[in-house]
């Protein structure tokens, strides 16, 4: 059990900024994921959370205690590498052990635990193959087998699913959701994909440029983004931003409505544009819609049935009470 | 298209290995006679009887073990060493490769006149600074000293390898070795070491063939005496300084099958390791 704290931790590699001064509160149990696009600084935080990385600044506390200078092994985390980080020579066993072999552990305990680990994990069968014998999502198993055998404070995972492929991840985000559930363990989650972070967080940190833009649970974010990048980066497809005269109308420098907020018509509507390219879903359509006087087509959710086609004009509606705001920071006004 | 230089490498290959079979089974003394005429298995019998063959197949062992474990464990520390950030890395890499690119006969003759010379030595002086008769390196403990000159050259090629193989080391290992808990020995005994097995085990293979026939440092410093008498080395003798090329040359023969035996031996080692 963890609760983590980060204050005005600022990383600096050879001058160059990675971190400005971050606070962070990370509760006891809670599923927390960084999320943000590749080169924001998510996994440098996770890395200093680990100890792998020193901060230059500020203090990290794991339970009230200032960790900050604490070496990794001593902080009570375990982590869960992109790579998985196995070693190639041991058997799972043998990987799975490892922390706990290096805890000095008494033996038939060590034993006793990798075996339950196993059993959680489906990976009894596996216990004397070789990482190289296995597959991507069996090895990311092991990856966590061998965390979860310390029984640690909290859990770090640096990108665990960008290896595999689409339908084995769908499959391992309910496996780490269910282990979050049953384990109650504060864990720390990274990763690019929204998607990911939207379907396991309690709570997102939305990270970009090193700068924390807004914390909150999924919904909240989704519902009510602090600003445009927010805004843009959560929810699929992309929310839609449009800028100039029709943004003015409703007192904004730029407006943003999600494409299931918006009602087409081929006959009577607010915006008028032309039908581009479909994207047929089966139980959805997104239409992508190009605007007169802008450039960015419009995405909008429709309907599996929908009866529309390239080229033909089409007049979009916005839901009023679901157009999002924007002054010319950035910022939502509300 | 091939058939010119599989022809080129067989006859670059065959001539003299026949001519070694052929010259084996004959009474050959070229200074005492010539051609004698075919003796059968004689020289082959007189080779392993002599007294001095057991004694140069120990003096091989013990050089070439000798070598490779000096080698390998000092060129296992030397490439963690390199392996860490330092300034003026790339200097000190070309300055640790350096000995490799020197002839043998050469570093032969530096270490002999400039280090073990028991008058003018640099070692010589270093015992005398600290009140100690200086020691006769080539003499007292010569198979010591051939070892140590043979390490000091073939050090470098072992380095060299070790150290991209573990600069090949995911160091995501190493990351989550040290959030396990494992202290600095742990991760190499654990982790850096079973992944160099590989690559030890090709040093081992190439630097083997090699040393098996080391010549010029035993020719310059000692000339075999004082136990540093190697199979080349008695072969050279038979051949040259008795000038009997039939003993000589089945000398050579055993050699080969020597050499061939190592070979194989280790080919095996090197098939499993790959196989992980």
């Amino acid at each position: 059990m963890a609760h983590i704290v980060l204050e005005k931790v600022e990383k600096n590699f050879s001058g160059v900024t990675v971190i400005p001064p971050l606070d962070l509160e990370i509760e006891d149990g809670e599923f927390v994921v960084f999320v943000g696009p590749s080169g924001c600084g998510k996994s440098t935080l996770l890395r200093l959370i680990a100890g792998l990385e020193d901060v230059t600044d500020g203090t990290i506390s794991i339970n009230g205690k200032d960790s900050t200078s604490v070496p990794p092994a001593k902080r009570g985390l375990a982590m869960v590498f992109q790579s998985y980080a196995l070693y190639p020579h041991m058997t799972v066993r043998k990987n799975i052990g490892f922390p706990l072999r290096m805890a000095k552990m008494d033996k038939s305990e060590q034993v006793r635990r990798v075996e339950q680990a196993a059993a959680v994990l489906n990976l009894t069968d596996y216990l004397d193959r070789r990482p190289s014998q296995l597959s991507g999502g069996q090895r990311q198993r092991v990856a966590i087998g061998r965390a979860i055998v310390r029984e640690p404070a909290a859990f770090l995972f640096d990108e665990p699913l960008s290896n595999l492929d689409a339908a084995l991840r769908v499959g391992m985000r309910l496996e780490i959701s269910g282990l979050h559930k049953r384990l109650k363990t504060t864990m720390i989650y990274v990763t690019h994909d929204q998607v990911e972070a939207m379907t396991m967080a309690d709570k997102i940190v939305v990270l970009h440029d090193g700068r924390i833009e807004q914390v909150g649970s999924p919904l909240e974010l989704y519902r009510a983004p602090r600003n445009l990048f927010v805004a843009g980066f959560i929810g699929s497809p992309k929310m839609n931003f449009i800028e100039g005269t029709k943004a003015e109308k409703f007192g904004a420098h730029t407006i943003g409505i999600r494409s299931e907020h918006i009602t087409p018509s081929p006959t009577e509507g607010l915006w008028k544009g032309q039908v581009g390219l479909s994207e047929h879903l089966g139980s959805d359509t997104f239409l992508h819609i190009q605007m007169e006087e802008h450039n960015d087509p419009i995405t909008v959710r429709s309907g599996g049935d929908v009866d529309m086609h390239h080229g033909d004009t089409i007049y979009l509606t916005p839901d009023a009470n679901y157009i999002y705001r924007f002054d010319d920071r950035g910022l939502r006004i509300t | 298209m091939m058939a010119p230089a599989v022809f080129l490498l067989l006859v670059w290959m065959l001539v003299p290995l026949s001519m070694t079979l052929f010259f084996s089974f004959k009474k050959y003394l070229p200074l005492r006679g010539g051609d004698l005429g075919w003796v059968g298995f004689e020289n082959y019998i007189r080779f392993v009887t002599s007294s001095s063959f057991w004694p140069s197949v120990q003096a091989t062992l013990t050089i070439v073990g000798g070598v490779l474990l000096i080698t390998v464990v000092l060129g296992i520390l030397l490439a963690l060493l390199l392996d860490q950030p330092m300034w003026g890395q790339g200097v000190v890499r070309i300055l640790v490769i350096a000995p490799f690119f020197v002839m043998p006969t050469v570093s032969a003759l530096v270490w002999k006149n400039m280090f073990m010379d028991p008058v003018n030595g640099l070692l010589a002086h270093l015992w005398k600074f600290f009140g100690f008769a200086p020691y006769e390196w080539l003499s007292q403990a010569s198979l010591f000293s051939v070892t140590l000159i043979v390490s000091w050259q073939w050090l470098p090629f072992a380095t060299l390898i070790l150290l991209t193989a573990i600069q090949s080391l995911d160091r995501e290992q190493l990351e989550a070795a040290e959030i396990d808990g494992a202290p600095a020995l742990a991760k190499f005994f654990h982790i850096i070491l079973p992944h160099l097995g590989q690559a030890v085990t090709i040093v081992i293979l190439i630097q083997t063939i090699f040393l098996l026939s080391i010549f010029a440092e035993i020719f310059v410093t000692t000339q075999g005496s004082f136990g540093t008498k190697t199979l080349t080395y008695l072969i050279f003798q038979r051949v040259l300084e008795s000038q009997n090329v039939g003993l000589g040359s089945a000398g050579g023969v055993y050699a080969i099958i020597l050499a061939n035996i190592v070979a194989i031996f280790l080919m095996r080692i090197v098939g499993k390791n790959l196989d992980k």
